[in-house]
């Protein structure tokens, strides 16, 4: 146990104020060593200036910062063992590319940093190009270099600021297989800051969702999407039905509890649903729901609105009796499609359910990812 | 002759380049010519005679050499230590936000704008009511403070193209600020540098009025030499100096343009 603790790293009530502004919220957090853990969240959200705390760029306005027993939030960026990959790769044009990865080793007069820096250019792909400056490189492999020059250095903490923002979709899938594969390669504790969900989700073990300076939900990607425990998580991390509903005392069957939503008895697995809430939203991702009554026993009836081919799936959108629409995406598998202005039953069944407090906002989330 | 129109046309271009070209070399050529005659008389007007003595005798007139000497030892002074000063303004200036920011951007114009017999005048007062000598010292104060202003131009725009990031990303590899400076900052703006220092050596080396000004009789500049002969004769050896300046800025260019030229083809 000991042992896998040493390099833990550890936040305390981590707070960062821009005068009346605060960026961050006191944050607790704990990264396991080793880990790939994931801050996703919009823009301004706080995740940089968290990631910036933590590389030493910006100083905390409180709280602290400890990797293992080692308290390091009075140290400057220089003094730390954590290394970053920047968002715009911040290679230095005037050196090569050996050198750029060559730069952290050799302030810290590592005597074998040539040989490393070769190798960390062999990790990245890149082998052969050492001797080429930064501009002659394409923005996919800067983006190895910069994750060379980080690694090399064997930092406690390699800390990714929006490392794929600036590659193109292709590429950009590319390198996300490609970041897994090293950080379990060199097993360094790899914290990667993103507005993309599906980076997230697609890389991290662990995936903390910051929302206005505050982490909102921490978890396995898995977790998160099937029990998003706030509507900004339910809507940022993929798309949500929610619809409004009452609990209804006592329990149809085992661990299965029973909200109304306009006059529809709806089921919903207990351990989804938050203790003693009485006013929920209900919350469905729209690949749980099926056309007709194949999906489980929570029914709805509405009319077709809109039916979009998208090739792999069919996305409709059903409109209920009470005006709102529910996204039912489903596969492109053979069975039987609706068409336009149909009236369908959506269907659903009660595990795949979520419920979350009634007072959050049901649209919390769900237009940030158009912003940025 | 429609043909002949045609390649004008065709080459107006070229042909304007070589005009105007022409137009800002002749004279340097006319210097390096005349460097090369025995003047009948006292004034080298007309070409005479094709004689080296002036190449193989530069110092031949009195004081000459001194003069140079003395406008070598205060061009190189002034622009280092203007370059140093200038260069640190600039990064203050480029970089940090602070109170009177604005106020010292204008006011560093200020040396560029102020006419220099204004300047040398009001120079010469002020030394002398605090008490210090006319002569070399004063004359190198003088440089060092309108050099400033062009150092600092020149830096600036260098420091404003700089990415604030690569200094983040230097310390993030654990480079000490002293270490960034000298790793990451200062040869990225060394383009910026190299030309305010050359730009400063060029301007105190050239300078005539405000250097009269602050001169005492046993501190002749090379410019007082030259304009002090011209009275009574400018001899060969003013025009194989100015030969041999012009050279050595061409050669500087020259290379200059090579460095950046080679740097350019690796980027691209």
């Amino acid at each position: 146990m000991g042992e896998s603790q040493k390099g833990d790293l550890h936040l305390v009530a981590l707070t960062k104020t821009f005068g009346a502004f605060t960026a961050v919220q006191p944050m607790d957090l704990t990264i396991p060593q080793g880990s790939f853990f994931a801050l996703l969240g919009p823009s301004g959200c706080g995740k940089t200036t968290t990631l910036r705390m933590i590389a030493g760029l910006e100083a905390p306005s409180a709280g602290s910062i400890r990797i293992g027993e080692q308290d390091i939030t009075a140290t400057k960026a220089h003094q730390r063992n954590v290394n970053t990959v920047f968002q715009s790769y911040a290679l230095f044009p005037h050196m090569t590319v050996l050198d750029n990865v060559m730069f952290g080793l050799k302030r810290r007069g590592d005597k074998d940093a040539r040989r490393k820096a070769l190798e960390a250019l062999e990790l990245v792909q890149l082998e052969g190009l050492g001797g080429r400056k930064p501009a002659q490189l394409s923005g996919g492999m800067q983006q190895r270099v910069a994750l060379a020059r980080a690694l090399v250095n064997r930092p406690d903490v390699l800390l990714l600021d929006e490392p794929l923002g600036a590659l193109d979709l292709k590429l950009r899938r590319q390198m996300q297989i490609e970041l897994k594969r090293i950080q379990q390669e060199v097993g360094l504790t790899f914290i990667h800051v993103t507005h993309d969900q599906e980076e997230a989700m697609t890389m991290a073990d662990t995936i903390a969702v910051m929302n206005q300076g505050v982490v909102e939900q921490i978890g396995d990607p898995a977790t998160l999407y099937e029990q998003p425990r706030s509507t900004f998580v339910a809507n940022f991390l993929g798309q949500s039905n929610l619809l409004r509903a009452k609990v209804v005392p006592g329990s149809p069957r085992e661990g299965v509890a029973l909200v109304r939503s306009h006059d529809a008895d709806l089921e919903v697995a207990v351990d989804h649903l938050p203790q003693g809430a009485s006013d929920v939203w209900l919350g469905v991702r729209p690949e749980k729901l099926r056309l007709g009554e194949s999906g489980g026993p929570n029914r709805l009836r509405g009319t077709v609105r809109d039916v979009s081919f998208t090739g792999v799936a069919i996305q409709y959108i059903v409109r209920m009796p009470w005006g709102r629409e529910l996204t039912v995406v489903q596969q492109n598998d053979g069975s039987a499609r609706a068409t336009l202005g149909e009236d369908v039953t959506v269907s659903w069944a009660a595990e795949h359910g979520f419920a979350l407090d009634a007072s959050q906002d049901a649209d919390a989330g769900a237009m940030v990812e158009d912003d940025v | 002759m429609n043909g002949i129109m045609n390649w004008i046309r065709r080459h107006l271009v070229a042909f304007a380049a070589l005009v105007v070209l022409a137009y800002l070399l002749v004279p340097n050529v006319i210097v390096a010519v005349f460097s090369f005659n025995d003047p009948e008389g006292k004034f080298n007007y007309n070409f005479n005679r094709f004689s080296t003595d002036g190449w193989t005798n530069p110092c031949g007139t009195a004081g000459i050499c001194d003069a140079v000497g003395l406008s070598l030892r205060i061009g190189l002074t002034a622009s280092l230590v203007a370059t140093i000063l200038g260069t640190m303004i600039a990064f203050a200036l480029g970089r940090y936000r602070f109170r009177g920011r604005s106020g010292t951007n204008l006011l560093i114009f200020m040396p560029m704008a102020t006419p220099e017999v204004v300047m040398g005048s009001s120079l010469l007062t002020l030394f002398l009511m605090m008490g210090l000598p006319t002569g070399p010292l004063a004359i190198l104060i003088a440089h060092i403070m309108f050099c400033i202003s062009f150092v600092v131009v020149a830096v600036k725009a260098r420091v404003a193209t700089l990415d604030p990031k690569l200094e983040e990303a230097a310390a993030d590899l654990g480079a000490t600020p002293f270490q960034t400076f000298l790793r990451v900052t200062l040869p990225l703006s060394a383009p910026g540098i190299a030309a305010g220092a050359l730009l400063a050596f060029s301007l105190s080396f050239d300078d005539y009025i405000i250097t009269n000004f602050n001169a005492s009789p046993s501190s002749i500049t090379f410019p007082m030499y030259v304009w002090g002969a011209s009275a009574r004769g400018v001899p060969v050896q003013v025009y194989v100096i100015g030969t041999v300046m012009f050279l050595i800025a061409l050669t500087v260019v020259m290379v200059g343009q090579l460095i950046s030229n080679r740097r350019n083809r690796q980027v691209a």
